[in-house]
């Protein structure tokens, strides 16, 4: 006989979202991005914003209070509220 | 466990009995009196409808009315009133059986006392698939049927439920035997399982415990593991998803040690014993299966660790000269605790020549200072696991738990100067700005010791930590027992 046994997963499926469209320029957009506090993430994010402003984007900076946990809920909030484009990346 | 779907019982005086028990048999005369007086309103049979004979008996062979009426032995008579049990009556005497129903004298020239007979509702061979048929409905997890054809070991590695060794199937059976070892109901939810920050049942825990090859008894672990390690505190989410070779590392203090048969003596460490294999081991399964954590997932390890398969050990409490690791954490001696901390593999430290404890304590130090890399500082605890022979000598000389720590941490400050990045050929180091001050290996309270370990051999162990402080994790430890 076909043995049943109690599924140990969570039971769920993953959802599946569309990406937004990609916009054509980043001229004029509002572009956020992270600092997952990281050593010298400062760094490499200062590079990043200034070649973004080169291109005409408005740059906001945020930063996680620790590379260890996810970002908190305010915080996700806050970017998804104020930019209109992330740069979702991480650094090591 | 009252049953909604089951039609109440006739109000006045029920019997429950069953053919095989000499004591049923004995007493029908009297319920045949039972009978004539108009008090008797239902007979169930366990075993057999046509017993007794002359009788309108009710069948219960499927026990589900000695079940749910929590029968233990037969003969017992119920007295109902309003279709709930208001009192019962078991076996044979004639005394309580009078009083029971107001009658006297009922079963005259018959001997005043027999003893009954179990219940079959509570026969240890049927007590689980009972179990499974009237009270399965408490168990809400998703059923998987595997095919006829499918081999079931293998049908549980095709859906990875697997860390890569068999698990044991976790049949609703199973399960509700798993489930036995604690009080918590089922369907309780004692965490948030990350990655997928996951509410967690103490059922789903059993299911994995089950999956791990746990025994009931150590389920109170389990749960208080799992409940430990999703706190913000611990940070299970960062010791997952670290590039570092960190994981869970359970030490159990307190008399539940002995009383599941935990190892804290020769191999402790390694394999061979139930306990120590299984329990680190649900803990990672719930992660895995629950909160969906998987190796070259959300697990980044860059190479993991042997360990990460689950590690869980206890403290030889009895043969220490010091108090239990719980003591660190302010818990008295008898308390069940289990201490949760990141770590990465053991290793060992030899000393087989030193007989003072300066001469050890600057051995394990240097050793120590070498944990991780011996230019990095402050940011990884370490537990120091000490085997007899070397806490023999500490403990000769007098030292207890914290002359031992502070030993250790004086011993192991070094001068920033031989820190600093670049120092010595080696661009790794800490930054050039701390290279003149004198710096401890380890932050206030980083060390952990534990004592645990074979009776012969010179040597003890470390096993360092991961990202400390509430930057990364804290160690946490946490009571057992309100999980029992």
């Amino acid at each position: 006989m076909a043995l049943t046994v109690l599924d140990p997963s969570s039971e769920r499926s993953i959802t599946t979202r569309a990406l937004v469209e990609r916009p054509a320029s980043l001229r004029g957009r509002t572009v956020g991005l992270l600092d997952i506090s990281k050593p010298r993430g400062n760094v490499f994010l200062d590079q990043i914003e200034a070649r973004l402003v080169e291109h005409g984007a408005i740059v906001r900076r945020y930063r996680k209070p620790t590379f260890t946990k996810p970002a908190p809920v305010d915080l996700r909030h806050e970017i998804a509220t104020q930019c209109e484009v992330v740069i979702e990346a991480l650094a090591d | 466990m009252p049953d909604p779907s089951l039609a109440p019982l006739s109000d006045g005086v029920v019997a429950v009995l069953k053919r095989d028990c000499p004591t049923c048999t004995f007493v029908v005369p009297v319920l045949d009196e039972l009978r004539q007086h108009g008090v008797l309103t239902a007979v169930f049979s366990q075993d057999d409808p046509q017993f007794p004979s002359g009788f309108d008996v009710i069948d219960d062979t499927d026990l589900r009315v000695s079940y749910h009426h929590d029968i233990d032995t037969v003969p017992t008579l119920l007295r109902v009133t309003g279709g709930v049990v208001t009192g019962r009556v078991e076996g044979w005497n004639q005394q309580q059986w009078q009083d029971f129903v107001g009658i006297e004298p009922l079963g005259a020239g018959l001997a005043p006392y027999r003893p009954g007979c179990g219940s079959l509702s509570v026969d240890p061979d049927r007590a689980i698939e009972l179990a499974v048929r009237f009270e399965g409905s408490v168990l809400r997890s998703r059923r998987v049927e595997f095919a006829s054809l499918e081999d079931e070991w293998e049908a549980m590695f095709d859906r990875g439920w697997s860390d890569g060794l068999p698990v044991v199937p976790p049949t609703p059976e199973r399960v509700l035997r798993m489930l036995a070892g604690t009080s918590r109901s089922p369907d309780e939810i004692i965490a948030t399982v990350p990655p997928d920050l996951v509410p967690v049942t103490v059922e789903k825990v059993a299911i994995n415990a089950v999956l791990a090859g746990c025994k009931p008894e150590y389920l109170p672990i389990v749960l208080a593991a799992v409940a430990a390690a999703c706190t913000d505190e611990f940070n299970m989410h960062g010791v997952l998803a670290t590039t570092m070779s960190v994981g869970p590392v359970l030490v159990v203090n307190g008399p539940i040690r002995r009383d599941i048969g935990m190892n804290s003596a020769g191999n402790v460490l390694g394999q061979g014993n139930r306990a120590n294999s299984t329990i680190g081991r649900a803990l990672q399964l719930v992660i895995r299966n629950v909160g969906g954590g998987r190796p070259q997932g959300i697990d980044r390890a860059a190479h993991g660790n042997p360990g990460k398969i689950g590690l869980c050990f206890a403290e030889d409490e009895e043969a220490s000269p010091w108090s239990a690791l719980s003591h660190q954490f302010g818990y008295d001696a008898g308390v069940n605790t289990v201490t949760l901390f990141p770590g990465e593999a053991p290793h060992s430290i030899v000393d087989q020549l030193s007989r003072t404890p300066e001469s050890l304590a600057s051995s394990m130090a240097a050793v120590l200072t070498t944990m991780h890399h011996p230019k990095l500082v402050l940011g990884f605890d370490a537990i120091v696991v000490v085997g007899p022979e070397h806490a023999r000598v500490f403990a000769d000389a007098g030292w207890n738990r914290e002359r031992v720590l502070d030993e250790l941490n004086t011993r192991t400050i070094r001068p920033g100067s031989e820190l600093a990045r670049g120092v010595g050929g080696i661009a790794e180091g800490i930054p050039e700005h701390l290279a003149s001050a004198s710096l401890p290996k380890f932050r206030p309270n980083g060390l952990l010791l534990v004592h645990a370990g074979g009776g012969a051999g010179l040597f003890s162990a470390v096993i360092g930590g991961w990202a400390n402080g509430t930057v990364g994790s804290q160690p946490v430890c946490t009571p057992i027992d309100s999980w029992r």
